[in-house]
């Protein structure tokens, strides 16, 4: 059997180089915007200077008149075809283009359709709106007050401004726990709003062809066959009709899994001027419009003994989700998986309160490189439990040593009720610590101290949940989060591979190749996969949430599996022998005692499509196809530690080092492998030291462009140090966890971590993401900044 | 993506030529040297002017030169023919530590020095370099030329003497043997534009400061210059002492706002601190200058 | 107005409005995809091509500019069927994910080694500091023009 036993070494399936990379290296890629189509015409969306208004007038005969306007839409048009509002992904309901009101800066008011795109950009400018402002909420903490106005007085019922209440956890062991403790240490942080900012925007081309009424759309989509249900229910086109294609995409991160206005904007102009049209939105739109991420502001309790050991853990969370709940996560999930928030830790009782809350910022959030919310649950519970280290006098890598999970508790079931499936964590946190040269580290910042140099050193351990489904707990908007596989073996045994998830950079044309060339017996240039085309992949819900590996790794490896039994029936009967006296060793099926005896799957092929007469069983041809639903979520875990540099008469931050040890079970190519930790571990830089949406007290939005919204640059990143230990998942077909989030997940912390240790000597116990220059400043001097709010 | 609207595009063959077109196309008429600061306003929307008189093949005004005791540097000459020039590095450290971290190594290329002072940006890096250096603007118009001090060169934010019609030609710097300048920055990322910044420019006598110039971006300095802490510098002592006053005088004088950059605390903050550190720099680079001139 | 422009050693000229952009004349008027746009503001990098023999961000220059001038793009990096030494070290060593900000990167390498044959790490991450990639956390971006460098000097020893 070809399976976990045959590659969890750190090897994997092996470093082969990447099929994609052929042609992004020539420059021959094909992303949304370099998709042209005879007549296509192009779109561009009218957006709303303010965060909250009363639209009283839109005029809109100008642009009409414009001779290289073919068509201008807005929300009242929209409205008479029962297409003004769309429903988000988590069940609530976002304008197309605003009617009554506009709630967020840069809210789509209006949707040109031109001859090219500068001819539309000069059209909108040719639009007249008449706004009456309304007063704004910008801090979440201001959303539940009396005084705040309702910002979705559209809903019926709605009379104020929450969106929901959720809890999980025990309250009242925790309480026990608590009030038996030791030592209680609590912590108040802000998981700043941010945006997962891929380097190419959103955009959308959309052709409906008149005479079969069938629409085709191509667009940046990290979920193509959700897309494809979404937009039938939306506009009402038979689901059959319509084709979702993912071209290449410049990066997801979560931005893309979404369905935006836009794209909604391009098929109603192909509606209505039977042509096709694009929409691609710049980068201002990109950043102030589409789904940010977190915008957590969390309230943190640990309970510990004096001497050490982690008893519980409490928070209190308020999470703005901006004017429309635009979260992406499982229904049943309102806060994702934040309850996975006692993180590696072995405790007696754990419980946390979500509150959702609307706000005139743009709606989302999603899951920016993260199984929903993981990433604010991880923070919160290392930021405590460095809380706790610093009010214990503890060594923080000593505390956490002592409270992980052990490897004889797994699977190990956590107070709030995730199972995980598999781990070794103090192997991960003993490696990452050699790597570091810890000791080393930390006599090295006790010389530096004493002559007035800041370095610091941040630790942090992290679990994620991944790989979304079950089925029966996780659906988003209905749709079970299972994902297919269809395998097809020509008859020279060339095989095609069909997957419902989708590549924005992660390598599935060659991962996948992988799994199911090392199931069969082939090499991966043997196989080719199909993805991103609705019409030509199976069912499933897409790549987020590090689901590919997790779910549709495993479909593939389902399906190359049940093609090999196939093979072995055809096999047996090429061989004149039983079925089961075969043996499947060494890429062929062999006669059990005589191994020289064997078909590998080439003949095999060859013979199912022949003359040859097959046995019951195989009707003919090998092909196979799968549906996995995931029996739980896997659990990949890491250590992480960070060395900084703080300039205390600056506040800059240089991150010296960055040691990582991930564990995501199975690695299928450890150089992609390798290249998923890099991506994440400079989202960690990103995010704990510069990116940041921030908003006045206006509710203008302040980091509309990438000279505000700053994305690390190659200078900003260390040389990455990798490590790495393999526990494979137990349920898992093939032992692989996923690795595609883990580094953005467990990074920040760490990031923020160390500086707060090089800042130790100044008293500072905390300071809120983003640690720029001014913020680090302020913490030093007592003073500390609001990270997203350009306010004094 | 965002595009400009409609506009004219003339290509200058001459200063001369360009000033011709100038004249012709009147105040709807806009130079266009490098385009890395016209362009993206034009993207805005922000400016939208009727032509652009593309000035950026004038190879004429794209040149470093020393005549006499003069750096002249030609209002085309890209931000990376200043890095990269050795003569302006020799005497003139501060524009060296300067153009290493003004935008980035792809913007340098094509973005050029006169084109960023005409921005006038309050955050703009070589105005306050050129402040420190008391440097003198050439400004070319239809009459000729005059010269034009570079602390009297911006009237404001994005606004400068130089008048339509006229064009930005040259900027003139004095060399003056045993000095030494440095420049000082703190962005929130490389390529970021200042949070804040001082540049500073010393001749020493001995051991006591004679002569002092200091520039500040980003942080509300008027004209980019900090004369009050140039005036408690000379004739003092180069110590640490001298320099905390002068980086205390210079934050009281600057007029930082709040933006998503930083607050104005900090950035008065930075006023002082990188005043201080730009002043040391430049004492060590006149005591090293002064000594080996003694040595040579 | 009219315009012609060498673009990988071929004339190609066009009637064009004087505001296009460099980046749309080069991906809509000759259909040269492989050169991207990703911010507007030129700090991305993304359109980054040759302008005669400097690496410019062609989202932030007019087409008319480039009139009677030089344009290399990625397309032209490939010769007689033989890939740059650029292009091999990024497909080497995993110095892309996703392929936005590939073609950018490369051409800043090959002016970086053109000038600079034998970089340091350092001066690799400097030379690269304009463009921001989301998927490599640049380790592998460096370690390709380091290939590419190495391979370079073996191939002229």
């Amino acid at each position: 059997m070809t399976g976990p036993a045959d590659h969890n070494g750190r090897d994997g399936y092996g470093a082969v180089a990447r099929k994609e990379d052929a042609r992004f290296i020539r420059g021959l890629g094909t992303f949304i915007d370099d998709v042209t189509m005879p007549g296509m015409l192009h779109g561009a969306i009218l957006r709303s200077p303010l965060p909250h208004a009363v639209i009283t007038a839109i005029d809109t005969s100008a642009a009409e008149a414009h001779p290289g306007v073919a068509a201008v839409i807005t929300g009242a048009m929209l409205a008479e075809r029962g297409l003004a509002w769309m429903p988000t992904l988590s069940g609530d309901v976002q304008p197309v283009l605003a009617t009554d009101k506009v709630r967020f800066q840069g809210q789509e008011v209006a949707f040109v359709v031109a001859r090219d795109r500068y001819a539309a950009r000069d059209a909108l400018e040719l639009i007249t709106v008449d706004y009456e402002p309304l007063p704004v909420v910008v801090e979440a903490g201001q959303a539940l007050a009396g005084s705040a106005p309702v910002i979705r007085d559209d809903r019926p019922g709605q009379a104020d401004n929450k969106i929901f209440d959720w809890s999980a956890g025990d309250a009242e062991a925790t309480e026990r726990v608590f009030a038996a403790a030791d030592v209680v240490v609590t912590g108040d942080m802000l998981y700043p709003r941010c945006h997962p900012a891929p380097l190419e925007t959103c955009g959308a081309v959309a052709d409906l062809d008149r005479v079969s009424g069938r629409l085709t759309i191509w667009a940046t989509t990290q979920a193509p066959h959700p897309h494809r249900t979404f937009y039938s229910l939306i506009t009402g086109l038979p689901e059959h009709k319509i084709r979702v294609i993912s071209p290449d995409i410049g990066g997801g991160f979560g931005n893309k899994v979404p369905i935006y206005p836009g794209y909604v904007c391009a098929i109603v102009g192909s509606m209505l001027t039977g042509r096709p049209v694009k929409w691609v939105e710049d980068r201002s739109e990109n950043l102030m419009a589409t789904s940010f991420a977190r915008d957590y502001h969390m309230h943190g309790e640990i309970a510990a003994t004096r001497d050490g050991t982690i008893l519980g853990l409490r928070a209190r969370v308020l999470a703005d989700h901006g004017a429309f709940n635009g979260a992406a996560q499982p229904t049943k999930f309102p806060a994702g998986f934040f309850h996975i928030f006692t993180g590696s830790y072995d405790l007696r009782a754990a419980h946390c309160e979500v509150t959702g809350v609307y706000t005139n910022k743009a709606p989302g959030g999603v899951a920016y490189s993260c199984s929903f919310r993981v990433t604010e649950a991880v923070y919160l519970v290392e930021r405590m439990v460095d809380l706790l280290a610093a009010e214990l006098g503890a060594d923080p890598a000593e505390l956490r040593m002592r409270n992980l999970l052990r490897p004889e508790q797994f699977p190990y079931t956590c107070p709030t009720g995730w199972e995980y499936d598999s781990g070794d964590y103090p192997r991960a946190l003993r490696m990452a610590l050699d790597i570091a040269g810890y000791p080393e580290l930390r006599r090295e910042q006790a010389e530096r101290r004493a002559h007035g140099e800041y370095m610091g050193i941040g630790i942090s351990f992290f679990t994620e949940g991944v790989g979304a489904g079950p089925r029966k707990h996780m659906d988003i908007l209905g749709l079970g989060m299972a994902d297919g596989a269809d395998l097809r073996v020509y008859p020279t045994g060339a095989a095609v591979l069909a997957i419902s998830c989708q590549t924005q950079g992660q390598g599935h044309e060659t991962t996948f190749a992988q799994i199911v060339a090392a199931e069969l017996g082939l090499s991966p240039d043997d196989v080719e996969v199909v993805h991103g085309d609705t019409d030509r992949t199976p069912f499933g819900l897409g790549t987020y949430g590090s689901r590919s590996t997790a779910v549709s790794g495993a479909a593939a490896a389902i399906a190359a599996r049940r093609v090999r039994e196939r093979a072995k029936i055809v096999a047996a009967a090429m061989l004149e022998a039983a079925p089961e006296d075969l043996e499947w060793s060494d890429g062929a099926w062999r006669v059990r005692g005589d191994p020289e005896q064997c078909r590998d799957i080439r003949q095999i092929a060859m013979a199912a499509h022949s003359g040859l007469e097959l046995p019951a069983g195989v009707e003919g041809h090998l092909d196979a196809g799968s549906v996995y639903n995931p029996p739980n979520l896997t659990f990949p875990f890491g250590a992480y530690i960070c060395v900084t540099d703080v300039d205390p008469g600056t506040g800059v931050v240089t991150v010296r080092r960055f040691i990582a040890v991930d564990d995501c079970g199975v690695r299928i190519n450890p150089m992609i492998v390798a290249g998923q930790i890099h991506r994440g571990l400079a989202d960690g830089i990103g995010m704990a030291l510069m990116q940041a949406i921030s908003f006045d007290s206006d509710g203008n939005c302040l980091a509309g462009s990438f000279m505000d919204y700053l994305l690390p640059t190659a200078v900003e990143c260390p040389s990455w140090e990798l490590g790495s230990t393999v526990t494979p998942s137990p349920h898992h077909p093939i032992g692989a966890k996923g690795i595609g989030e883990s580094a953005t997940v467990g990074s920040p912390a760490a990031v923020v971590n160390s500086v707060i240790d090089a800042l130790a000597p100044f008293g500072v116990r905390h300071a809120d993401m983003p640690l720029t220059p001014a913020a680090v400043w302020r913490a030093i001097q007592g003073r500390p900044l609001r990270p997203d709010l350009a306010t004094s | 993506m965002q595009v400009p609207a409609y506009v004219e595009y003339e290509r200058a063959t001459s200063v001369e030529h360009a000033l011709a077109l100038l004249a012709r196309f009147g105040p709807r008429a806009q130079v266009l040297a490098g385009g890395h600061s016209l362009i993206p306003m034009m993207k805005l929307r922000l400016v939208q002017p009727e032509t652009l008189v593309d000035v950026g093949h004038l190879t004429e005004l794209r040149y470093l030169t020393v005549t006499g005791s003069v750096l002249r540097i030609g209002a085309l000459t890209r931000h990376a023919e200043l890095l990269a020039a050795p003569e302006a590095g020799r005497h003139f450290p501060i524009l060296h530590d300067a153009e290493r971290v003004i935008a980035d190594p792809i913007v340098r290329q094509w973005g050029t020095v006169g084109g960023s002072l005409c921005q006038a940006d309050p955050s703009e890096d070589l105005s306050a370099a050129f402040a420190a250096l008391n440097a003198t603007m050439v400004i070319t118009g239809p009459d000729g030329t005059r010269a034009v001090p570079a602390r009297q060169f911006h009237t404001g934010p994005y606004e400068t003497v130089v008048a339509q019609g006229e064009l930005l030609t040259e900027i003139q710097v004095p060399i003056t043997p045993g000095a030494g300048s440095a420049y000082e920055k703190v962005g929130r990322r490389v390529g970021d534009w200042p949070v804040g910044a001082a540049g500073a420019a010393i001749r020493l006598d001995g051991d006591v400061i004679a002569a002092a110039g200091i520039g500040l971006a980003a942080v509300g300095a008027e004209h980019f210059a900090a004369p009050e802490a140039e005036r408690s510098l000379i004739g003092a002592q180069a110590g640490e002492q001298a320099l905390a006053r002068a980086g205390q005088i210079a934050a009281e004088h600057a007029r930082p706002v709040t933006d998503q950059r930083g607050p104005a605390d900090y950035k008065r903050h930075l006023a002082s601190e990188l005043t201080v550190r730009a002043l040391r720099r430049a004492v060590a680079r006149a005591r090293a200058a002064g000594r080996s001139a003694r040595e040579g | 107005m009219r315009i012609a422009v060498d673009v990988n050693g071929v004339e190609r000229s066009a009637d064009i409005e004087p505001r296009l952009l460099l980046i749309h004349f080069i991906r809509d008027e000759l259909g040269l995809t492989g050169s991207h746009w990703g911010c507007d503001t030129s700090n991305c990098g993304a359109c980054v091509l040759w302008l005669d023999d400097t690496p410019v961000k062609s989202c932030t220059i007019l087409a008319a500019m480039a009139d009677g001038h030089r344009v290399r793009t990625v397309e032209g990096l490939e010769r007689d069927g033989v890939l740059d030494p650029v292009q091999q070290g990024f497909a080497h060593c995993h110095g892309l994910q996703c392929g936005f900000c590939t073609p950018g990167m490369l051409m800043t390498a090959r002016w970086l080694l053109d000038h600079c044959p034998d970089p340091t790490p350092t001066q690799v991450r400097e030379a690269i500091s304009g463009q921001v990639c989301r998927c490599t956390g640049y380790e592998n971006i460096v370690r390709s023009v380091l290939w590419a460098a190495r391979q370079e000097r073996e191939n002229r020893a």
